[in-house]
């Protein structure tokens, strides 16, 4: 789990255990990390924009419907789960604060809040998709819905169960993560020193956060006036 | 990653105009504005994002490398979305003659 110790046993002079032997410090080795993280978040930007554009396209093609499956979800739990995941983001970024300060104990307990916030997250999910689930409001053979949108709703419902669900995915992977950090946190390998997989495990959970930035206002605001 | 840290009082500070921002647009939603929800919502997520990029993932600290990986990004996305919506939004205007 632990990168490859940086010299053998003996070498002779000594170095930090998480140095790897092809950085010159640990300064420069965190860089390449970041560096390497938000390559793979340029990934994950294309992967939900391709999503993102299937929803405008539609949206532009049958935007009578999208208003109609909107007024279906609740803006009062999406509500609450915008600030609960934005507050997740705030004990993430206070987390890094505390690693690169040292303080091990405030990141732990800044870790675990981190967590919990987003199994609360996840937890409010479930309640709408079981709402969703007892109103009959899975595309499919069960669907039931108004005539005048039966078949196009079912586009938006696809989409909402289809973006929402893989941003549910990548908070379970999130939770992961963390349990990760905070076993490694806990052991004393995050240091002052080497904070940096808490620094790129908080680009990853800052990430998923922007996704919903973006989720909310697209499926559960649309037309709510009117 | 940068050695810089940021203070804590800077955090708490996007926290609050982050939350701030979600109330704004919860409450825009309910008000008709005709085509200006969508631009209204539309703009403060981006707001929001910004701010999530350059505070909370440090990017306002990070190398210009790391700069130019986050700006390409975008740019990449924008270039899907135009070309594509360019082609669906305009298929409606074939002149015939």
């Amino acid at each position: 789990m632990l990168p490859e110790p940086a010299h053998p046993q003996g070498h002779g002079h000594a170095h930090h255990p998480a140095l790897a032997h092809h950085f010159d410090n640990l300064a420069q080795q965190g860089e390449a990390s970041t560096l390497g993280m938000w390559v793979f978040l340029v990934t994950e930007v294309l992967f939900f924009g391709g999503l993102f554009l299937v929803y405008l396209v539609y949206r532009s093609k049958y935007p009578e419907a999208f208003i109609a499956g909107s007024h279906e979800l609740d803006v009062l739990l999406g509500g609450i789960n915008t600030a609960v995941l934005i507050t997740s983001s705030l004990t993430m970024a206070l987390a890094v604060h505390a690693a690169q300060t040292g303080h091990r104990r405030t990141l732990i307990w800044l870790l675990i809040a981190t967590m919990v916030l987003g199994a609360a997250f996840l937890g409010i999910k479930s309640v709408e998709y079981y709402h969703k689930f007892e109103e009959h409001h899975i595309p499919g053979p069960g669907f039931v819905f108004e005539k005048e949108y039966f078949a196009n709703v079912q586009l938006f419902f696809s989409l909402y169960f289809l973006m929402t669900g893989l941003h549910a995915l990548h908070m379970i992977i999130g939770l992961g993560i963390m349990t990760w950090m905070l076993v490694w946190s806990w052991r004393g390998i995050v240091t002052a020193e080497y904070y940096s997989p808490i620094e790129i495990s908080g680009l990853y959970w800052h990430f998923v956060d922007i996704v919903w930035i973006f989720l909310f206002p697209l499926l559960y605001l649309l037309g709510r006036h009117g | 990653m940068s050695e810089h840290i940021v203070p804590t009082r800077v955090y708490y500070t996007i926290f609050a105009i982050l939350m701030l921002c979600t109330g704004i647009t919860v409450g825009v939603a309910f008000i008709d504005l005709g085509p200006l929800n969508t631009i209204a919502a539309l703009g403060i997520a981006v707001f929001k994002a910004v701010l999530v990029v350059l505070f909370f993932m440090h990017v306002k600290y990070s190398t210009r490398l790391t700069w130019a990986v986050v700006v390409g990004s975008v740019f990449w996305l924008g270039i899907m979305l135009a070309l594509t919506m360019g082609d669906y939004l305009t298929r409606g205007w074939r002149t015939y003659g």
